[in-house]
């Protein structure tokens, strides 16, 4: 092992000097006293101590944990430095960890270091050492060790144990509504008001205008704004009534043509599809804002659907709506969206219930029963909230129970 | 095959994309990464589709002289203007970033700059006091907005030599009862994501695919 000696801090001795009430020869033997002593000190200073390194859990193989621990508690204030010897004997300085000077009553920050952008199986070892200016005092190399791959993230389980538990509930009651099982559904205003605001339309011979929001097709919000899409639009086509749909982005374009040609033809209307009404606009945020108030303001139409995901938009299109008459019946799962479709539509489909729209327009018997299984998963949530506020309510510690 | 291709593909994509969640194993890793890279080709593709639709349904309304068929003129002009000087000089220079700085810039910020006067209009819409739940919201509302400016420090009321002022009303309505609102909501937002996404896994909702898939 490279063992070099140390520069030692001149702090003491300007300490020392301070001191005027001490004779001149007598501050020179102390001086020359102290200065033997911290020699002795920094030729006993060990080496830093690596104690030992892991494996990171729940990684890609690429990350170690390196555990350390100063030699002694009287180390001079110096810098902690790591290197990393990789296979084909490259080295590699990593960061430097400031020292902590324990005469001035601190602490060594920290005891780990977590290792990351390794190579899978690639074997490396490592050593530390205090460092100051030009002097390093090395450990010994630690034994070689590779990052291994892991195939399940541990930290996750407790989100696949409840996907599990969640998905269970959902499929018993699945199962359920196809062995006949009925159930109660209660009842959405928005949702009931789509046959009202679509039949209000064909009074008035003006088209109706759905937005499918901005969110890409990868979305939640979009898939379940374009299941009630295909819902309204197999009415618009019983009434023959006219179904504008501008759109923000292309994917989200493609989907809803074919949903409403499917509904259109369902219908027995396929001769009134018109490709051209469900049309693309621009991918720019305000443009698309720009787009579908203009269309507002020019077209008039009846009835506006604004379903799905929007963000500082909202307002404007809703306003502009509102400002043209037209029953508007809006529906996110944006919660900072809310208070302005609240205000300013007739109906607001509020968070979940946009989940549940095309299940409530259509109807399904299995659909209905993972409704019901949602609802279930929902109790099932409150009552655990419920239990666990009354614990803490009553400073009952679960934990101390399960050991 | 119509009906159950898709389902089938769909589910085996998901299926990649859930476990990936839970399994930082690098095969998965990259598998995520080349679907993502597949969704930005479909991407392209469908932009192009778009921009057919834009020139179709803008080319439409100019031939049949439609209500605001002249704006369309100017979303076709802008459209080739655009496209075509990125063509030719790139967007670092040229008319292309003169156009982005001097036209399109302004004018989202012109759309955004609307949401103040909308904001306005929407509040007297619900700050009128019609019914017992409009006044708690107009209540709330004007506790919450005095709250948040320095002339709110100077309202409060002493009770015990303790001085509670309007910020800290202001505070407790945002973190207790609107906090408690907010979480009940989410809670529902998120199982209801959770449970859409399991019906399409699982072939139980296909509504997105259309009745005749």
């Amino acid at each position: 092992m490279e063992r070099k000696r140390f520069r030692l801090p001149d702090g003491p001795h300007r300490q020392m000097r301070s001191r005027g009430s001490l004779s001149k020869p007598r501050f020179f033997i102390i001086l020359g006293l102290a200065g033997w002593l911290w020699l002795q000190a920094a030729a006993a200073l060990d080496p830093p101590v690596l104690t030992s390194i892991e494996d990171r859990p729940n990684d890609a193989g690429t990350g170690l944990i390196l555990h350390w621990s100063p030699s002694t508690e009287d180390n001079p204030t110096l810098q902690i430095i790591f290197e990393r010897r990789h296979a084909d004997g490259v080295l590699d300085t990593l960061e430097a960890i400031p020292g902590v000077d324990p005469r001035a009553g601190g602490e060594i920050p920290s005891s780990t270091i977590d290792e990351r952008g390794l190579e899978p199986g690639q074997m490396v070892s490592y050593r530390m050492g205090w460092f100051e200016g030009e002097d390093t005092l090395w450990s010994a190399w630690s034994d070689p060790i590779a990052p291994q791959i892991q195939w399940v993230n541990g930290e996750r389980a407790s989100v696949a144990v409840a996907l599990v538990l969640f998905a269970g509930i959902l499929i018993w009651f699945v199962l359920s509504a196809r062995r006949g099982r009925t159930f109660f559904i209660r009842k959405i205003p928005g949702l009931e008001a789509v046959e009202e605001a679509v039949g209000r339309a064909t009074e008035m011979g003006r088209p109706i205008l759905y937005s499918p929001g901005l969110d890409p097709m990868d979305e939640v919000a979009t898939v379940a704004s374009i299941n009630i899409l295909g819902q309204v639009a197999r009415k618009a086509a019983e009434y023959d009534t006219r179904l504008m749909v501008p759109n923000r982005d292309p994917i989200v374009m493609a989907v809803a043509q074919e949903v409403v040609r499917d509904a259109y033809t369902e219908a027995g209307r396929p001769d009134a599809y018109n490709a051209d009404d469900i049309y693309y606009t621009t991918y720019s945020q305000f443009g698309y804002a720009a787009a579908v108030c203009g269309t507002m303001m020019r077209e008039k139409p009846a009835t506006n659907f604004f379903i799905g995901r929007f963000y500082a938009e909202s307002l404007i299109l809703a306003e502009t709506g509102n400002a043209t008459g037209a029953i508007q019946i809006a529906g996110t799962d944006a919660d900072a969206q809310l208070p302005f479709f609240i205000t300013s539509c007739d109906y607001t489909l509020i968070g979940e219930e946009l989940y549940a729209g095309s299940v409530y327009l259509s109807r399904e018997p299995l659909l209905l029963g993972a409704l019901k299984g949602q609802d279930a998963a929902k109790a099932l949530i409150i009552i655990i909230i419920i239990i666990f506020s009354l614990l803490q309510i009553f400073g009952i510690d679960l934990r101390r129970f399960l050991g | 095959m119509k009906r159950t291709g898709p389902v089938i593909f769909g589910f085996l994509i998901g299926m990649v994309m859930l476990l990936q969640y839970f399994s930082p194993h690098p095969t998965l890793l990259s598998t995520y990464n080349l679907i993502l890279d597949w969704k930005q080709v479909v991407f392209g593709m469908t932009l192009i589709l778009g921009i057919v639709s834009l020139v179709r349904f803008h080319s439409t309304k100019i031939r049949r002289k439609q209500d605001g068929w002249l704006y369309s003129i100017v979303t076709l002009a802008g459209l080739v203007a655009m496209s075509g000087s990125s063509l030719v000089w790139g967007t670092e220079r040229g008319f292309y970033p003169w156009a982005f700085d001097n036209i399109q810039a302004p004018m989202q910020a012109t759309m955004f700059a609307l949401l103040a006067f909308y904001v306005a209009s929407a509040s007297y819409r619900a700050f009128r006091v019609r019914s017992l739940h409009a006044g708690l919201l107009l209540l709330a509302g004007v506790i919450v907005m005095l709250g948040r400016v320095p002339l709110g420090e100077l309202i409060g009321i002493t009770i015990k030599g303790q001085h509670y002022a309007l910020p800290q009303l202001s505070t407790w309505i945002l973190d207790v009862p609107n906090l408690a609102a907010k979480r009940g909501i989410l809670i529902g937002v998120g199982l209801g994501m959770v449970a859409t996404a399991l019906k399409i896994l699982l072939g139980i909702e296909r509504s997105y695919l259309g009745k005749g898939a």
